[in-house]
């Protein structure tokens, strides 16, 4: 229609919707008009007075008739209809207002269940980066090794020689996670950053408010450029917002840096799940990662990055070029790059940060909401459908005055119409109240400000409106099933309950209560069964004691220590702690397996093992103090454990683990042989036991273990093995630390089972909220049950009086009813039994050490879901009980 | 009361927006009009006129004005819009189009 025709139209369209009364009026007054005119014309032509008017108003015809055309010819009774059943379906709602608020109150739970699960969907693995420019075309850059699952992180030349020949990409920007000591006046805190390009706050179009972002160059030169931009939070909160900050230094990691820009508010950097605080060019890499100066070094893989499609082109194509130009580097590197590759990931599926853990919880959660969503229509759908029988009479009528069988269907979902969108508002504001609410699930760490917001944007809408609409059709065709047929004759008789539509309608009813309690059942056993898992994670030895061993650590590196002075305090402060009441134990280790931390890795090469072309071994090892094994609670199976004459002056040594003497040396005792690590012979003097490294669910790896002072780091993490309490021994460590170095502040203190708990944290996460979920379920589904047969009770006082009249006593009605909720109940479980055997097993990634069909699993469900069936037929059945056979018969 | 099927579909509301084409005129001036043209060839009854009017006011095809007519009244007066001249060469030049068919083929059958 062009846009001419509206300027017409719409206003008029408009008039007639509004404006009815006045045109009603206007085309009375046309046609009085015209009737007078027509009276004078015939007149003119000789009638007498009373022809002439009987003659016009017959010309014209019945001007009832004429109103109504034209009144169709306004084309707005859709519109009108509409806004008359809108109108009634409010009434109707305010008449019953128990019902509604339960009907409104069930709708705003499952659909607030969805959209609050949409809403952290679409904020943590879809837009996670709503300050970034074009996120929508944004990729996730890890590397691939042929020998192992999952990535690997990515190398400075390889990036930049990729960033070069790639052409479907038009951006490439890096940001690699670290942490920082910030010491500002007396406070000292430990807070998170990202290493990044110095094209970064360009790539992603942010730009600071105060100051600039990093210049061309500022990523090159061996800690080249001491520069950082701090995030808006840290410019408040610790610079009390200083509009002078720029210009300004701050010590990050002992190393003076010049604040040269502040973020605008709001952006929290390019990691999910934990806000960056600050940023610093890559050419300042070696004061904050492990491991030296690796911006020259091809092995050294270290890199998280991002790259952006141009516009129009597809993952696929550009995974092509990516792999191409990786294969390339493959052939002239071999000795770098030999079985590597290179992998693009959409950012949902991001491998280094929370997006990859969260992932499977969340996915699981979408299927979660979607039974819950399912319960509560069924709910209001159940309780439409008995309040569909109270207006039997009331459509029976409608319908013999002339109503249409479709007239009534748009009635009805109208009406449901009002519920869902109701629940809809209510739902998003629930959505609105939770979207930060994954950070309450996650434990704390200290350091660490985590941020896993919600995004309630137009997408979430749209969907949130789907499933509003959904809903509507669910619950509104529910009634119009049952008014399909209705009896006229039948229903316009006073008494109207004819025993087959009672039964029809009684089925219909029981259907959805059994649906509500399968689906119930089922969540119930999602929820154990992740519980369980979780019980099994957490107590699943992982190798090394975590009861009675604390981990700690001293900021060596923020107080300036060079290695020299950082070896004596190292001694120092080990004798002081051995010492300690209560202290069995105490080592030095650079990295406490299971935390964030990440392990070295190295190329070896072992005697007699030949690897297969295009391999190159690489293993991950870490740098331990002496007596960490017993310390740690590690067994040592074969040789020894490291210990003080291990230094810096002695043969190189290590240690390795089970796995990796089966891999290397095909089980044969590797004591006393020699292990090539970065092209450097060590003697292997240990074997010790396989342990949990990063995860509790990772499968046995190869390991192996280096004396701390020979690949000496400054700053490395303190375990110790005590029977004292935490609190006791944190205060006396403390003490310690001071008498040796007043400056010196001691890192969080924590039991390696808050450790592992803390790894786990994604499996409690999915833990609580399935069993929040699955709660609510029950708690509808109980509803339902109760609607249901608090209704059958009510309607079936007469047969209950009979058989009061006829000697039944209390007990026996009171059993009836409760056998009578059973069998819907027993019904529901069997169902939600078969359907639940078939899918548990898609919780697969989320479940360890617990089979999907687990019977205990199924077993409490089923004990969880038969009490509630008993609690909610409680109340009908005690009512049934109550029923006054005297009264009944008289009625 | 006559049916207005007496006229082809479609074609009262070309008859319409060709008399408003010549001046704008109320309802009752319309249906004068409309007996004068066609020599009362063209039964159109008055009942069926004003729903005509409604629908093509709705098109956007004409535009209604109270407007003081004769004694001191105000009548509605309609007159044809820019789209409504456009939609009348469409509607004519379809007439005469289907017209020169139509009779066509009467021709053929009496000869």
């Amino acid at each position: 229609m062009s846009f001419e025709r509206w300027l017409y139209t719409v206003p008029l369209r408009l008039r007639s919707l509004f404006g009815r009364k006045q045109l009603d009026q206007e085309l009375k007054d046309e046609l009085r008009d015209h009737i007078e005119l027509q009276i004078k014309e015939n007149l003119a032509r000789g009638m007498s007075d009373e022809d002439a008017r009987y003659a016009a108003l017959r010309a014209l015809g019945g001007v009832t008739q004429i109103e109504e055309q034209c009144h169709d010819a306004r084309g707005v009774n859709v519109i009108e209809n509409l806004l008359q059943d809108l109108r009634y379906g409010f009434r109707q709602l305010r008449r019953s207002p128990g019902f509604s608020a339960l009907a409104i109150l069930c709708l705003t739970l499952g659909i607030g269940a969805n959209a609050a699960v949409f809403s952290w969907v679409e904020g943590i693995l879809f837009r996670p980066y709503p300050a970034v420019a074009h996120q929508e075309r944004l990729l996730a850059l890890a590397g691939t090794a042929r020998d192992e699952s999952g990535a690997t992180e990515t190398s400075w030349p390889d990036l930049l020689d990729l960033q070069r020949s790639c052409t479907l990409l038009d951006t490439f920007f890096v940001s690699k996670i670290t942490g920082s000591t910030l010491s500002i006046g007396d406070r000292a805190e430990v807070t998170t950053g990202s290493i990044v390009s110095a094209n970064y706050f360009d790539a992603i179009g942010v730009h600071p408010i105060l100051g600039r972002g990093f210049l061309p160059g500022e990523d090159v030169g061996r800690n080249g450029h001491p520069v950082t931009v701090i995030s808006y939070q840290l410019w408040q909160s610790r610079f009390k917002g200083d509009p002078q900050i720029i210009g300004k230094t701050q010590r990050l990691n002992n190393v003076l840096h010049t604040i040269v820009g502040v973020a605008p508010e709001g952006f929290y950097g390019t990691f999910v799940g934990w806000a960056m605080n600050f940023w610093v060019p890559a050419s300042m890499e070696e004061t904050f990662e492990a491991g030296g100066y690796k911006l020259e070094d091809r092995g050294a893989r270290w890199i998280e990055a991002y790259v952006r499609l141009k516009p129009g082109v597809t993952r696929k194509q550009a995974q092509e070029e990516i792999s191409a130009v990786a294969a390339r580097l493959e052939a002239d590197y071999p000795a770098t790059n030999r079985g590597r590759s290179i992998k693009l990931w959409p950012l949902w599926q991001t491998p280094f940060n929370n997006a990859g853990t969260l992932l499977p919880t969340l996915e699981i959660m979408l299927a979660v909401v979607a039974f819950v969503l399912l319960i509560a229509c069924a709910n209001v759908g159940n309780l439409l459908l008995v309040r569909s029988l109270a207006r039997r009479h009331e459509m029976g009528i409608r319908l013999a005055i002339g109503a249409g069988q479709s007239r009534l269907l748009r009635q009805l979902l109208t009406e449901g119409l009002i519920l869902s969108a109701l629940g809809a508002a209510g739902g998003l504001l629930v959505a609105h109240w939770c979207r930060h609410a994954l950070v309450l699930l996650l434990p704390a760490r200290s350091g660490v400000a985590m941020h896993l917001p919600g995004e309630i944007d137009a997408r979430v809408l749209a969907m949130s409106a789907g499933i509003c609409l959904m809903a509507t059709l669910i619950v509104g065709l529910v009634p119009a099933f049952q008014t399909r047929n209705i009896d006229l004759a039948g229903t316009l008789k006073a008494e109207s309950s004819g025993v087959v539509g009672v039964r029809e309608r009684a089925w219909m009813r029981s259907s959805l209560v059994i649906l509500q309690v399968s689906l119930s059942f089922i969540l119930l056993v999602g929820a154990t069964l992740l519980m369980q898992s979780l019980q099994k994670i957490r107590t699943t030895s992982p190798g090394f004691t975590t009861s009675g061993v604390l981990k700690t650590g001293v900021s060596l590196v923020a107080a300036g220590y060079d290695a020299p002075r950082a070896k004596t305090f190292q001694d120092a402060l080990i004798d002081r702690v051995r010492s300690l009441p209560g202290v069995q134990s105490a080592a030095f280790a650079r990295v406490t397996p299971l935390g964030y931390g990440t392990f070295s890795s190295a190329p070896i090469a072992v005697d007699g093992y030949q690897p297969p072309p295009e391999e190159q071994p690489t293993v991950e090892y870490n740098q331990v103090g002496p007596a960490y094994f017993a310390t740690m609670g590690i067994s040592l199976v074969s040789g020894r454990e490291f210990t003080r004459a291990d230094d810096e002056n002695a043969p190189l040594v290590a240690v390795v683990n089970q796995t990796m003497t089966a891999r290397y040396w095909r089980g044969q005792n590797p004591v006393g042989q020699r292990l090539q690590v970065k092209g450097r012979w060590v003697q292997v003097v240990g074997l010790v036991a396989d342990s949990k490294y990063e995860s509790m669910r990772e499968s046995p790896r190869p390991f192996f273990y280096v004396p701390l002072r020979q690949d000496f780091v400054i700053g490395p993490g303190l375990n110790i093995r005590t029977t004292q309490p935490l609190q006791s021994i944190a205060a006396a460590v403390r003490q310690e630390v001071r008498a040796l170095d007043a400056n010196l502040a001691l890192y969080e203190m924590i039991t390696l089972q808050e450790q592992v708990n803390r790894s786990t944290s994604p499996q409690l996460v999915a833990v609580t909220l399935v069993a929040i979920l699955g709660g609510l379920a029950l708690l509808l589904a109980g509803i339902g049950l109760y609607g249901v047969m608090s209704y059958a009770v009510a309607q079936s006082t007469r047969e209950l009086g009979l058989r009061m009249a006829l000697g039944a006593g209390a007990s026996n009605l009171f059993r009836l009813v409760i056998s009578r909720g059973l069998a819907l109940t027993a019904g529901g479980v069997l169902l939600g039994a078969a359907v639940g055997l078939a899918i548990t097993r898609l919780l697969g990634a989320l479940l360890y050490n617990v089979s999907p069909r687990d019977p205990l699993a199924f077993g409490s469900a089923l004990a969880v879901t038969t009490t509630t069936a008993i609690a909610a037929c409680f109340l009908p059945a005690w009512r049934a009980t109550r029923t006054d056979p005297a009264r009944v018969l008289r009625d | 009361m006559s049916k207005p099927s007496d006229l082809v579909q479609g074609t009262l509301d070309m008859l319409i927006l060709k008399i408003l084409a010549l001046e704008p005129l109320n309802g009752w001036a319309v249906s004068q009009r409309l007996k004068q043209i066609s020599r009362d060839v063209l039964q159109v009854s008055d009942g069926s006129l004003y729903p005509a009017l409604h629908k093509l006011e709705q098109q956007g095809w004409i535009a209604a004005q109270w407007k003081p007519s004769g004694n001191n009244r105000r009548a509605k007066f309609y007159s044809l819009t820019r789209l409504g001249r456009k939609q009348l060469e469409k509607e004519s030049a379809n007439w005469n189009r289907l017209s020169a068919a139509i009779s066509g083929i009467v021709k053929l059958k009496e000869a």
